[in-house]
């Protein structure tokens, strides 16, 4: 295989789930992920990641289309391409009767692992993701950042060339999240390609390396999260908070007139300015703003959230 | 070359995830093995306890045993009829507790076996596999329940195996269906709904599998002995009847076996067609 092909080639994935009416879930999905590096599929529940994601894993039946992942076909060599693959799904589904060690253990022996093999392997896994103390814990004890970093450490075990994380971050507390975060930039390290779906646009932010934007079963955008947010121009937010919104409208209308300015909104307590990213733009929205009452500004930069609401049109559903 | 290399590659991959799977179950059983003992021999030694015990000890208990005048007949009594019978039974609630049970909870709650079929082999291996490892322990729950009902009866069971060849045959057959029949179960029943299993499944075909009377006995009462024919664990106290206790009557042996391979594939077809659905959206 050459270093430029697709580990991860989607193509024209379509998923139709038989209902009253048909229910299209994926609606022509073209991917394609390198080697090496840490992809986002950012989308609204209901958008149609987790069942992209499942006929990538073998998990559902495609209704047309075609995946290939390290060069085998997913949909006709199913067994073989699970060797390929790690997955991590959105629940919990680590075995209850069996401990934390005996966990990957086992793992290890469905992938063909010798006994010693699967020895050496889990303690490395345990130490890696700093499981080592809980080793001899059944999977019930475990709270829920434990139980996930498992899951990673687990479906690692048998040296996938790809890992799938569905909604990775899903019920973790913020502590957990960055944990599971900094070992998932650890897998890249590792060489191992990472595909996540999340609907956090901080954690997309955050990991990618590329990613789409994914709503009603289609891809409505691919790139880096830098090329996504320059594509909205170049803009940068100015908020101001008024003691008073009762001027807010005069304030809106002089605003519009200074150059610089593309828009301008209300807020609930003031307005938003959306500016180009120049010289001096601030200073002449401070100086058009004198008189108004202005307690307060904040600048944010163009955020992924900015982007899916001007790619939707609305926001994300959380 | 290459693909029959590829081809021994798959198979060697497939028989090294296969026999990881046998592994972790029988180190689940050989941890929780306590529970399963239990399981196994509470209802024949109650059953055995009740019928072969408490009631030949009670004055006029032989007027309580259904089955007493026949056996005698046949130079038996119930001791010998319920021999067969409990085992079988043993084998087949093995069978349902091995594989329906715990695939209704992983349906149901855990979803552990979303991760037990991404192991490199194919999907219906692993529902295979179930079936093979419930055997196991309905081989193991035969192995103690004939003991039970062999020195438990205070009055003698006349068992005499004419043929070790029919009798390992029959076990492993029914050991093999009892776990087909948990596959079917497991799969096709609503995992909230499990528990009406036992009421309108297991007590039926418990009941009318000929386990606590030989099938030949029914000949007074023609529909039910047609009727019976439809329930697999007929053919596996039957079988068990014709190699242990032959005295008694039984059916054809040639017919148990055909009616046990019967059923054990039509149940496999079945249970794997579920688990297919089941696991793959």
């Amino acid at each position: 295989m050459s270093v430029l092909e697709a580990i991860v080639e989607v193509r024209g994935l379509r998923k139709v789930y038989a209902a009253k009416p048909p229910v299209v879930a994926v609606d022509g999905i073209d991917l394609s992920v390198k080697d090496g590096e840490i992809y986002g599929l950012l989308g609204p529940n209901g958008a149609g990641k987790t069942t992209t994601i499942s006929i990538a894993t073998t998990r559902a039946v495609a209704t047309s289309g075609s995946v290939c992942i390290a060069g085998v076909d997913v949909l006709k060599h199913a067994a073989l391409a699970r060797r390929s693959i790690g997955v991590v799904p959105q629940y919990n589904t680590l075995d209850r009767s069996c401990t934390v060690e005996e966990n990957i253990q086992f793992h290890c022996l469905y992938f063909g692992m010798s006994r010693a093999e699967a020895r050496t392997r889990t303690a490395q896994l345990l130490d890696q993701f700093r499981l080592t103390d809980k080793a001899k814990a059944y999977p019930a004890s475990l709270s829920g950042g434990l139980a996930q970093r498992l899951q990673i450490a687990r479906a690692i075990a048998h040296r996938p060339r790809v890992l799938f994380l569905d909604e990775p971050s899903a019920g973790l507390d913020p502590q957990s999240r960055i944990a599971m975060w900094e070992a998932v930039r650890g897998l890249r390290d590792e060489g191992i390609t990472v595909v996540l779906t999340t609907h956090y646009m901080e954690e997309a932010d955050e990991l990618c390396d590329r990613l789409s934007i994914i709503d009603h079963g289609k891809i409505l955008i691919e790139d880096t999260p830098a090329a996504l947010k320059a594509r909205i121009g170049g803009e940068k937010m100015v908020d101001l908070k008024l003691a008073s919104t009762a001027t807010a409208r005069d304030l809106i209308a002089k605003l519009q007139s200074v150059a610089g300015v593309t828009g301008v909104e209300t807020t609930a307590d003031g307005v938003r300015v959306l500016v180009k990213a120049e010289d001096g733009i601030i200073e002449r929205v401070v100086t058009a703003s004198a008189g108004f009452g202005v307690r307060d500004l904040a600048t944010t930069e163009p955020t992924l959230e900015t982007v899916f609401i001007k790619m939707t049109g609305r926001e994300l559903r959380e | 070359m290459a693909i029959d290399q590829a081809m021994m590659g798959r198979r060697v991959s497939y028989s090294r995830a296969f026999a990881g799977l046998m592994m972790r179950d029988l180190y689940v059983l050989r941890r929780e093995i306590g529970p399963f003992l239990v399981r196994v021999c509470m209802n024949p030694l109650l059953f055995l306890f009740v019928f072969t015990y408490i009631m030949p000890h009670m004055s006029g208990g032989a007027a309580l045993n259904p089955t007493a005048s026949m056996a005698a007949s046949a130079g038996a009594n119930f001791s010998t009829v319920l021999l067969p019978g409990l085992m079988a039974v043993a084998i087949m609630f093995s069978g349902i507790a091995a594989v329906a049970l715990p695939l209704a909870q992983e349906f149901g709650v855990t979803r552990e076996i979303d991760d037990r079929v991404m192991c490199p082999l194919p999907i219906e291996a692993v529902a295979i596999e179930k079936i093979v490892f419930s055997a196991v322990q309905s081989l193991i729950a035969a192995g103690i329940v004939f003991p039970l009902a062999y020195y438990v009866p205070s009055t003698p069971v006349a068992a005499h195996v004419t043929s070790w060849w029919f009798l390992a045959v029959v076990l492993v057959l029914a050991s093999l269906l009892a776990g087909a029949l948990g596959l079917t179960i497991g799969t096709a029943v609503n995992p909230k709904q499990i528990g009406l299993i036992f009421g309108v499944v297991l007590m039926p075909i418990t009941f009318l599998g000929c386990v606590y009377y030989p099938w030949t006995a029914l000949e007074h009462i023609h529909w039910l002995q047609l009727g019976v024919l439809v329930n697999p664990i007929v053919y596996m106290s039957e079988g068990l009847r014709a190699s242990l206790t032959p005295a008694l009557g039984h059916m054809n042996e040639a017919i148990i076996l055909g009616m046990l391979v019967f059923f054990l594939v039509l149940l496999t077809w079945l249970g794997l067609k579920g688990f297919r659905r089941r696991v793959v959206g």
